[in-house]
């Protein structure tokens, strides 16, 4: 059974600090007002995670993949969160989109140029999964 | 400082994540139905989680009561998650607080139920 929000709860120090540098300078926040907004991250997780799954569910995965998060923001109408999210997504996105264009490209000299931009985001790309891997 | 240095500290700033990932998957975990999660999701799910703290913090802050600029407090909170479509998710969670008193009167004032 899924267990109650209270008890999987996010840092408070971490928590306090976002809430911090989102508001203007100077600006109190009650004790009672950063519990709360912890304890609503921790349901925000759990409904994205709900939400998400179903996608996974649908294409018969039983893991959840990027996609499934992308697809849960949509349909809790986080839109908001979608644009800084989609600019990994798109830097991704673009690898692969040269990838299949210097497949079928004519001219040599753009294809060389591409391969170059080509390697130096891979180099980006493996970096970050290690970094990932050490975090696991 | 070049233009170079300006976009990496962008892209860090987009990669980086200050909630402990290892929470957020326990946090994911404790949901039915999910056998495993994708490094990237946990990231992506991670990432979202701050940007919704930062944008229900500023929200609710924005469109608190007005009684005191210099404050955020859990009735801005309260107010937002029934005020905002986005936020009606969290009215269980954040409910708004009322004195006794005028609970107690509209119990009175409902009518009979049948059975539900």
């Amino acid at each position: 059974m899924a267990e109650r929000p209270e008890d999987l709860n996010l840092p408070n120090a971490v928590i306090t600090r976002i809430i911090k540098e989102a508001l203007p300078d100077g600006v109190n926040v009650s004790k009672e007002a950063r519990r709360a907004i912890s304890q609503a991250a921790s349901v925000f997780v759990l409904y994205a995670t709900s939400c998400g799954i179903n996608f996974a569910k649908i294409a018969k995965r039983k893991t959840l993949n990027a996609g499934d998060v992308m697809a849960a923001m949509e349909e809790m109408e986080f839109d908001r969160f979608l644009q800084p999210l989609r600019k990994k997504e798109a830097s991704e996105q673009k690898l692969k989109d040269k990838e299949r264009k210097s497949e079928t490209e004519e001219n040599d000299k753009s294809r060389e140029e591409e391969e170059e931009l080509h390697m130096e985001e891979e180099q980006d790309g493996e970096n970050e999964c290690e970094e990932e891997e050490i975090e696991n | 400082m070049s233009a170079r240095n300006v976009e990496d500290k962008v892209a860090v700033n987009i990669k980086h994540v200050s909630l402990p990932m290892s929470r957020v998957k326990l946090i994911m975990k404790s949901s039915p139905d999910v056998s495993n999660i994708n490094q990237e999701a946990l990231f992506l799910t991670t990432k979202a989680t701050e940007l919704f703290v930062q944008h229900l913090a500023l929200s609710s802050y924005k469109s608190g009561s007005g009684k005191d600029h210099n404050a955020l407090s859990y009735s801005d909170l309260a107010g937002a998650a029934e005020e905002s479509e986005t936020f009606q998710f969290l009215t269980d969670i954040l409910p708004k607080k009322i004195l006794a008193k005028d609970y107690l009167k509209s119990l009175e004032e409902l009518p009979e139920e049948g059975d539900n």
